[in-house]
């Protein structure tokens, strides 16, 4: 298909127009958390800096951090084993499985919210008032992202071949799962491991409506003080984010080139 | 369990999916289920339909016409310009780097919402927002305004940040799934461009459209986080009344109501979706 010059032209300005809408946002988020307090002239790191000098916002971090290494574990250690297992053994609960887990793409969050109290009452009662608990509610809000790139990479081995070799060889199936079926589909497990962190680290309504005092929730209650300051944490956050996700992309890429070459 | 020949029904082979299920149980269905049935009762666990009434109060009126708006708006901006977007997007080589760059960030960007977004465009519309003081400064006029950015209008510009690139993430495919032997059978017929997008383009490409514009609506109904920094005063939709009735100690029974209003929710929602999934199995025969 040949393109006109002045289709190029009209492409050209449309895109210069849509990064317009989309980066002036950013910079001036990173003009607003760079500017000395009082507006007063001049440029100052400080804001940036806040994030390890004020106790609060650090551990808000720290615990929002914490949240999402906990969420991607208990994912994995829920999700994998049963993944497999519906696959080698119980294939009829696929359909189940596979419903159950883009499920919360249609409820959303904040439903989930206002009907968990009763169920969170019981969890801090036993597990105590930390913010870590929040990992089970958010572990089901990554269900469906998770579920689709394990399953991705499922379907890319033949996972029944292997584990039926591994186990004619006398391996069990913690063997089989951990020892063969996982370290095959690495590509699928860190996909859903960035797309957790990514959410985790961003996620405002449970936290702020169950009372923890994560990364959002701080920057939020900080906002109304320091208003620069807060901005540089949520651009931090925001960076951060931006590069897990586009590995992630990455990650994708490489396994559709695989796909393509076998 | 003997292995007779009766084994068929055996449930020793599905005992290891446990412990998924009842974590799903405890901490999907449970809440879920907690929501519709409190839907239905009164404080004392006493089925009723009073709740409901609380729907058709006039705050409650007044947040879903808020929320169908601001759905609504920002799903067609979001569809409508993401589809131009799209089109810029696989008009270019397949393997230019602009071309994987813009996808990468559209990926991005759709994930992109809650506090950081309402900070981001705080610090550009806001009140002393680097666009509204270079407006100023440039033409002498007042962006800010009254404070649109804090109410609906500017929940519109602010949703849009992610509809639009939530589009191009769905509807990419739906372009790349238009094979060019399509388009050379029509020009050798003696077809011209715009018969070509007439009749064989836009037919093909409207079922996946209109499913796109779904899930946007859906996507935009349920969000709450950008809203609930942005929005201080006032409950102009729907997530935001529900966050005033659970936070609200003052008015007994306000449980119920946002019950009452979290299921108008799923149902909004679910409707939605099953639209979103039937038009979405309709495109899918086109796209192999």
């Amino acid at each position: 298909m040949t393109q006109s010059r002045g289709f190029k032209v009209f492409r050209a300005v449309g895109l210069l127009l849509f990064a317009t809408y989309f980066f002036v946002p950013l910079l001036a988020m990173l003009d607003f958390s760079t500017q000395a307090r009082g507006s007063a002239p001049g440029r100052t790191g400080a804001n940036w800096s806040f994030m390890v000098t004020d106790e609060d916002l650090r551990s808000s971090i720290i615990a929002s951090l914490l949240l999402a290494l906990f969420t991607v574990v208990l994912m994995v250690a829920l999700l994998v084993p049963t993944m497999v297992w519906v696959r080698l053994r119980v294939p009829r609960a696929r359909g189940l499985i596979e419903f159950l887990c883009l499920l919360p793409l249609t409820i959303p969050v904040l439903v989930i919210v206002v009907g968990i109290s009763n169920v969170y009452s019981w969890v801090t009662y036993l597990l105590g008032d930390s913010a870590l608990v929040l990992t089970f509610v958010y572990v089901v809000i990554v269900l469906p992202y998770s579920y689709r790139a394990i399953d991705a990479a499922l379907s890319a081995i033949d996972a029944a071949t292997l584990a039926e070799a591994a186990r004619s060889l006398g391996a069990g199936w913690f063997t089989v799962i951990v020892r063969i079926i996982m370290p095959n589909i690495t590509s699928g497990i860190l996909g859903a491991a960035f797309i957790a962190v990514a959410l985790v680290l961003g996620e405002y309504v449970v936290a702020s409506l169950l009372h923890f005092d994560t990364l959002p929730v701080a920057m939020a209650a900080l906002y109304k003080s320091n208003g620069p300051a807060a901005m540089a944490a949520a651009l931090a956050s925001m960076i951060l984010v931006a590069v897990l996700l586009v590995g992630l992309t990455f990650l994708s890429r490489d396994r559709h080139k695989q796909g393509a070459s076998s | 369990m003997s292995g007779g020949p009766g084994r068929r029904f055996a449930v020793g082979p599905a005992l290891p999916l446990l412990p998924f299920l009842l974590f799903v149980l405890v901490f999907l269905v449970v809440p879920t289920l907690t929501v519709v049935l409190g839907a239905f009762q009164d404080e004392d666990g006493r089925p009723t339909l009073g709740n409901l009434d609380a729907l058709t109060s006039e705050a409650a009126l007044t947040a879903l016409r808020g929320s169908l708006v601001l759905s609504a708006s920002t799903a067609v901006i979001g569809a409508v310009l993401g589809a131009v977007l799209a089109y810029l997007i696989v008009s270019m080589p397949a393997q230019s780097l602009l071309r994987r760059a813009t996808l990468a960030v559209s990926g991005v960007l759709a994930q992109f919402g809650g506090v950081v977004l309402a900070f981001a465009w705080i610090a550009t519309i806001g009140p002393v927002g680097v666009v509204t003081q270079a407006v100023a400064d440039l033409l002498g006029a007042d962006l800010y305004g009254d404070g649109w950015l804090f109410g609906l209008p500017g929940l519109v510009v602010v949703y849009s940040y992610f509809q639009i690139p939530l589009m191009v993430i769905v509807f990419t495919p739906a372009f790349d799934g238009l094979r060019p032997q399509w388009r050379e059978a029509a020009v050798n017929l003696g077809a011209s461009t715009w018969t070509y997008w007439r009749y064989v383009a836009l037919p093909l490409l409207t079922p996946p459209f209109l499913g796109a514009l779904l899930l946007l609506f859906a996507n935009a109904f349920a969000a709450y986080a950008t809203a609930a920094v942005l929005v201080s005063q006032g409950q102009p939709i729907v997530p935001l009344l529900i966050r005033q009735a659970i936070t609200s100690e003052v008015l007994l029974g306000q449980a119920n109501v946002g019950y009452a209003l979290a299921f108008e929710m799923i149902v909004v929602v679910t409707v939605v979706m099953v639209g979103y999934s039937l038009l979405l199995r309709r495109a899918a025969r086109w796209m192999r």
